[in-house]
């Protein structure tokens, strides 16, 4: 065949006036993994669902995508249904929101066979077997009758492959698949598109803002910001020899340096002992306690002032849980002790004084600053409570100070979170949390929902706040990346318990259990082979 | 010293980009703006009922004082006479007023509970617009010639079988009606909203036995046991709201409790607790809010409902005290007088044009508050 499989040519779209893409051109080969990178709001997400028209009715489309030298552009309704599912397969990122929670397995990726190949049920049943058995979900035959709800999150994603795999398209569309995946799961996942793309010769188009995967599993890579491609070219050129300054700073933007020294024998800010967080599961008309979950199971720890202690698992480990019940916003067993003083068996009012101490940062920026707020009043809440004596003028130096501390001008305090970009309002919280100026800080996922450049930034201001304040932190990731360069010592969750504890260098160098050495592998790992002892189970 | 002040924090005045988008959303409705203005204009004229119809004058002037009636009681010793109150309707008054001084009537010479002694026929009466000159001013002492058969004294919409006159009894009865409708719907929103967010917040075992008392108290049948509070004692305004009140809060309940119940589990809220902000703020300063959209949203509907109710149970003779003026009570005698269809159509009209305004501003505000809207 001559040309390539798919080739866009000065595509833009427009959502009104605001134009999300500007005249970007690639080709992809057959057999061929192309990754688009770029970061929230290059517009590499609308390029991808271009290629097949999936835009809303409200965006306007200029230029021309030639699948198979057939342009999608212009071809009519009817014809794009020929190519959406069957020519061309597509995988999202949430795949818990992409397969329809009312229909089992079986049925759904029945309903591709019989849309696009005419399938009768028997041969359907077949097909899709041999589908769930080649993405390596285990015993498909009970599956089959499975809902959505009853897999897991890897498991999901296999079966949408399996759906997307169907019809045997020409090429996979793949935007994020595995963003909303932990790190071990995301290794599998990525191993086994690799793995089918050999068996089948198809193309894939790969949408993702992670650059450690796109040195995994990419040939070329299209590196894309505001809307333009940038720079294009063979992956290992790319990393080896970036030509545009953005993708420079994006190759850059990886969170570096190392965490401070801390003070050699500073006093202990925060210990607990044996906690245990365990949630009952009740059954029957009684609601008897038949068991209980254990979401956090005799973990003991303590951190010294100016220390971070970081915790790691993946998703499921208990490790928020443990932040959440250290700060007494979920109930726990076991002691806890803060700057001297026991709080496990206080309660309410009781408690309040001791809040102030240890504040708490989360994962969301978007949800965790009300909406409906001022920066200012969200800045000044803790202090309305904390320090009855103050003033509104002294509240409101205090409210600059700590907006200041974060890299934010003062002067926007009048104005809604609404008005900031996730890196900021990721500041805001911060400060929310400084104005008080708390021993203890939990960050719960400080990073994870913000793009990498801005990642490094907040890792720096944080880095930066606890020189100047010896703060300590419990830092709560499951990117092992940015916890090296935060965590002094670091605790390993796995289902609630600890499987390792110990100083970060040494982890980091030679981890000791087996399940460490696998998230390890996953994170660091350049090549999808590299997964030592990785089970096939999710 | 001088202390250098910061600058206190720039709270604008004016509407939030949202709020200026939902106005914009109600105005688009034109229906609904329309109808808030006509009803706003309706309800205004009757908030003023004693201006528009009263058996009393607004001002007199009488032998240099200057008195007013429609707001004060004066006995009928101030106008030479001996009784408690004055009836301003007397010729004799009228005349003692006229020769020592003036008075300003309001439109209409009636109030809700006026008796026109000079009627043509005893029983309900037509519109005096029906009727010829002569015959409306037959029964007045002086016949045609009487000073008092003047447009003051006109019966717009006739009279009901007592003799009152029907556009007074319509605009103190809507007047009462809307009153009622606002504040039992503004007392069981505080009360709905209170219970709702309280079963929301808390959850578990507070959720649980609450809603299950809801659904016992649901399962009451209001009407009987209005029928048999009423037989008991006489219900007057407020006794009235307080029975409805015990039964409509209930409304509310459920989408406010579903809201809290959605928005505890934010993160705001979480930060909000490890900040150590007590529950009570919690609900008032970050939860209410998220609130207040379904809650506005169903308020109109709430108020149709109310007077709805209120409506019914003067109908069946078993609402307002006997004499208030009701649209219920209107209908009512319009069944009772089927040779009078004036009664009939005017409470139809009325009510009618009442439950469509409050329907058309609800579906406005609801279109207003409708996050697809607001965004689209």
């Amino acid at each position: 065949m001559s040309g390539p499989l798919l080739s866009v040519r000065d595509l833009s779209i427009g959502f009104g006036a605001f134009e999300a893409v500007r005249k970007v051109s690639f080709d992809i080969e057959a057999g061929e993994t192309l990754a688009l990178v770029g970061e929230s709001g290059s517009g590499k997400s609308v390029t991808a669902l271009s290629v097949l028209r999936l835009l809303p009715p409200a965006a306007s489309l200029a230029g021309s995508i030639a699948f198979e030298g057939q342009n999608l552009v212009t071809l009519p309704e009817p014809g794009l249904r020929a190519v959406r599912g069957n020519r061309v397969g597509m995988i999202f990122q949430e795949p818990m929101s992409s397969l329809n929670p009312v229909h089992t397995v079986g049925r759904q990726i029945g309903e591709v066979l019989a849309v696009h190949q005419g399938m009768r049920r028997e041969a359907a049943r077949r097909r899709t077997l041999e589908l769930l058995d080649a993405v390596g979900i285990p015993d498909p035959q009970r599956r089959l009758e499975d809902y959505p709800h009853q897999l897991s999150g890897g498991q999901r994603q296999r079966v949408m492959i399996a759906m997307a795999l169907a019809n045997d398209p020409k090429l996979l569309i793949a935007d994020e698949p595995t963003t909303a995946l932990d790190v071990t799961v995301q290794a599998q996942i990525l191993a086994l598109l690799k793995d089918l793309q050999r068996q089948t010769g198809m193309a894939m188009l790969f949408i993702t803002h992670d650059l450690t995967i796109v040195r995994r599993i990419a040939d070329r890579v299209c590196v894309m910001t505001k809307g333009e491609i940038v720079e294009t070219g063979p992956t290992a050129k790319i990393f080896s020899a970036p030509q545009h300054a953005y993708t420079r700073h994006l190759l850059a933007a990886a969170p570096q340096g190392k965490p401070l020294a801390p003070p050699a024998d500073a006093p202990e800010v925060v210990s607990a002992s044996d906690m245990k967080v365990w949630f009952p599961i009740r059954r029957g008309l009684l609601r008897r306690t038949v068991g209980h979950i254990k979401a956090v199971d005799g973990v003991s720890l303590s951190v010294r002032r100016g220390e971070t202690l970081g915790v790691v698992g993946e998703s499921g480990s208990g490790k928020s849980s443990l932040g959440y019940a250290l700060l007494r916003l979920i109930g726990s067993e076991g002691r806890i002790v803060v700057l001297g003083e026991a709080i496990d068996e206080k309660s309410g009012k009781a408690l309040r004084p001791f809040r102030k101490h240890m504040q708490i940062v989360f994962q969301d920026p978007f949800g965790s600053l009300s909406p409906r707020m001022s920066v200012a009043e969200i800045v000044e809440e803790g202090l309305r409570v904390h320090r009855p004596d103050l003033n509104a003028p002294q509240r409101a130096d205090k409210r600059d100070a700590a907006l200041r501390e974060v890299g934010l001008d003062p002067g926007s305090a009048g104005r809604y979170p609404h008005e900031f970009s996730g890196g900021q309002r990721q500041r805001i919280a911060l400060a929310r949390a400084l104005v008080l100026e708390p021993a203890f800080l939990v960050l719960d996922e400080p990073t994870s929902a913000l793009d990498v450049s801005i990642q490094a930034q907040i890792i720096d201001l944080l880095r930066a706040i606890q020189q100047r304040h010896g703060l300590s932190y419990l830092f709560i990731s499951h990117d092992l990346r940015v916890v090296k360069a935060l965590a002094h010592r670091l605790i390993v969750m796995k289902d609630g318990l600890v499987v390792e504890t110990g100083a970060a260098d040494a982890i980091f160098a030679a981890p000791q259990h087996d399940y460490t050495r696998q998230l390890l592998a996953a994170a660091f790992s350049e090549t999808p082979h590299q997964l030592p002892g990785a089970p096939q189970t999710d | 010293m001088t202390v250098l002040a910061s600058p206190a924090p720039i709270r604008k005045m004016t509407l939030s980009p949202l709020n200026r988008r939902r106005l914009a959303n109600f105005r688009a409705n034109g229906r609904g703006w329309w109808s808030l203005w006509i009803f706003l204009v309706l309800f205004l004229v009757t908030l003023g009922a004693e201006f528009i119809t009263n058996d009393r004058p607004i001002v007199v002037q009488y032998k240099g004082e200057t008195l007013f009636p429609a707001f004060v009681t004066y006995p009928e010793s101030t106008f030479g006479g001996f009784l408690a109150t004055t009836d301003y309707r007397q010729p004799f008054i009228a005349d003692e007023i006229a020769a020592n001084g003036w008075a300003l009537w309001p439109p209409v010479h009636f109030s809700y509970q006026t008796v026109d002694i000079y009627l043509p026929t005893s029983g309900a009466n037509p519109p005096t617009w029906m009727l010829s000159r002569d015959a409306a001013c037959a029964n007045y002492p002086m016949g045609v010639a009487d000073p008092a058969c003047n447009w003051g004294n006109f019966h717009w919409l006739g009279t009901d079988d007592q003799g009152r006159d029907v556009l007074a009894r319509l605009i103190y009865g809507f007047r009462i009606s809307i009153l009622f409708g606002f504040i039992l719907t503004i007392l069981s929103s505080v009360v709905g909203v209170v219970a709702g967010a309280v079963q929301g917040y808390f959850g578990g075992w507070v959720d649980l036995i609450f809603q299950r008392l809801i659904e016992i108290w649901n399962s009451v049948p209001a009407l009987y046991l209005l029928l048999i509070v009423s037989s008991v004692i006489a219900p007057s305004f407020w006794v009235l709201l307080g029975i409805l009140l015990l039964f409509s809060w209930v409304a509310l309940v459920g989408i406010v409790r579903a809201e809290f119940l959605r928005a505890r589990n934010f993160e705001y809220v979480t930060a909000a607790r490890a900040l150590g902000v007590s529950d009570r703020t919690i609900m008032w300063r970050h939860l209410l809010p998220n609130a207040m959209v379904a809650t506005l949203t169903f308020m109109p509907f709430i108020l149709s409902g109310s007077v709805a109710t209120l409506t019914s149970l003067d109908f069946l003779g078993f609402g307002l005290p006997p004499g208030s003026p009701s649209l219920g009570e209107l209908l009512a005698q319009g069944k009772d007088n089927l040779q009078a269809p004036w009664l009939g159509l005017t409470g139809f009209f009325t009510l009618a044009l009442m439950m469509t305004l409050l329907v058309f501003i609800g579906e406005a505000v609801r279109d207003a508050f409708d996050p697809r809207k607001t965004f689209a």
